[in-house]
């Protein structure tokens, strides 16, 4: 009985040990956009998926609720302090939803997250601030070989502010290129 | 019938009625605060001659009106100019919570004149506004 208990505590352990050899070789092994392993589906999630229900509601009427972890803390103070002109629209808050808000961008910003694809947006601007997430290299580099028939010249989208277009999963957190399929034009292949 | 059952019922359908008489409330009670903070009588033609018409605005939108974002039909489902975002549409008849949050009436109508008409828009505008779209 007492054998009995002991190997399956080995056998267990030694899954274990396994199962999390791979989960970090996934990361490790990674390139950008593909996995080696074939483990995506451990993978959660590229960006934190917007979980603020006040946040969806008053940044997500006119455009996606962009998740917080697609700009770093300064972008996202910068943009809060000018939301009379927000891109040429109005879109103040009062003083107190304001507040709330940002606390909630700041403590899930690029730069203060954890998730895989906010890590690159804040590492490749290197503490450079930019008020739009177009602006970040790292997008800039994801999206340079899509031509601007596609986007630009495309009257179901006309500009990139519209992730979840093109991105099935974007409210999701999920950026995954093999989830693009671009109105009018089909799934992306690069 | 579940006893159990039966009492959430009761308690959905009680708070139901509550929640409605609430969100009447907020919309008559907004049309008194505008009156009592300077609008007279409130009118929907005045209201609807505001929401149809046009002013000059800074490029790329040089013509603004509410039906810029809300379309030339209140029934319909609006687009948001620039994002292409849809809108919800602002007549009760097909869409009856529009006017029951006073909060977010005043929110929007802050940002949206703002926009459209380059300034707030005064109690008397606003009501008239509210009047207007109460018909649709």
């Amino acid at each position: 009985m007492k054998k009995n208990i002991v190997s399956s505590t080995l056998i267990t352990s030694t899954l274990i040990i396994i199962f999390l050899v791979f989960l970090n070789s996934e990361e490790v092994l990674s390139d950008d956009d593909h996995y080696e392993w074939g483990l995506s589906s451990f993978k959660t999630t590229d960006v934190l998926p917007v979980n603020n229900a006040i946040y969806k509601e008053e940044c997500g009427s006119c455009h996606m609720a962009y998740s917080p972890g697609l700009l770093p803390a300064n972008s996202w103070k910068k943009m809060m302090l000018g939301l009379e002109n927000h891109f040429g629209d109005n879109a103040e808050l009062d003083a107190e939803m304001n507040k709330t808000l940002l606390s909630y961008l700041i403590e899930n910003a690029a730069d203060h997250s954890e998730y895989r694809r906010s890590k690159k947006f804040a590492g490749s601007l290197a503490n450079k601030a930019v008020d739009r997430i177009t602006l970040i290299p790292y997008f800039i580099r994801k999206h340079d070989k899509i031509p601007k028939r596609f986007i630009a010249d495309n009257p179901k989208l006309s500009s990139f502010s519209q992730c979840e277009q093109c991105h099935q999963k974007a409210e999701k957190g999920s950026f995954d290129e093999d989830e693009v399929n671009i109105p009018g034009i089909g799934y992306w292949e690069d | 019938m579940n006893k159990y059952v039966h009492k959430n019922r009761i308690l959905v359908a009680v708070l139901m009625i509550l929640s409605f008489n609430t969100w009447a409330a907020d919309q008559s009670e907004l049309l008194n605060q505008y009156l009592r903070q300077g609008a007279t009588s409130l009118s929907a033609d005045r209201g609807q001659k505001l929401w149809y018409g046009t002013i000059n605005g800074e490029a790329p939108f040089t013509k603004r009106s509410c039906t810029s974002c809300h379309t030339k039909n209140s029934k319909n489902i609006g687009r948001h100019i620039r994002t292409n975002k849809a809108i919800k549409p602002m007549a009760p008849s097909v869409n009856p919570q529009i006017l029951n949050n006073a909060k977010k009436v005043e929110k929007w109508f802050k940002r949206n004149c703002k926009w459209t008409f380059g300034r707030e828009c005064t109690q008397q505008e606003k009501g008239d506004i509210i009047t207007y779209i109460q018909t649709q």
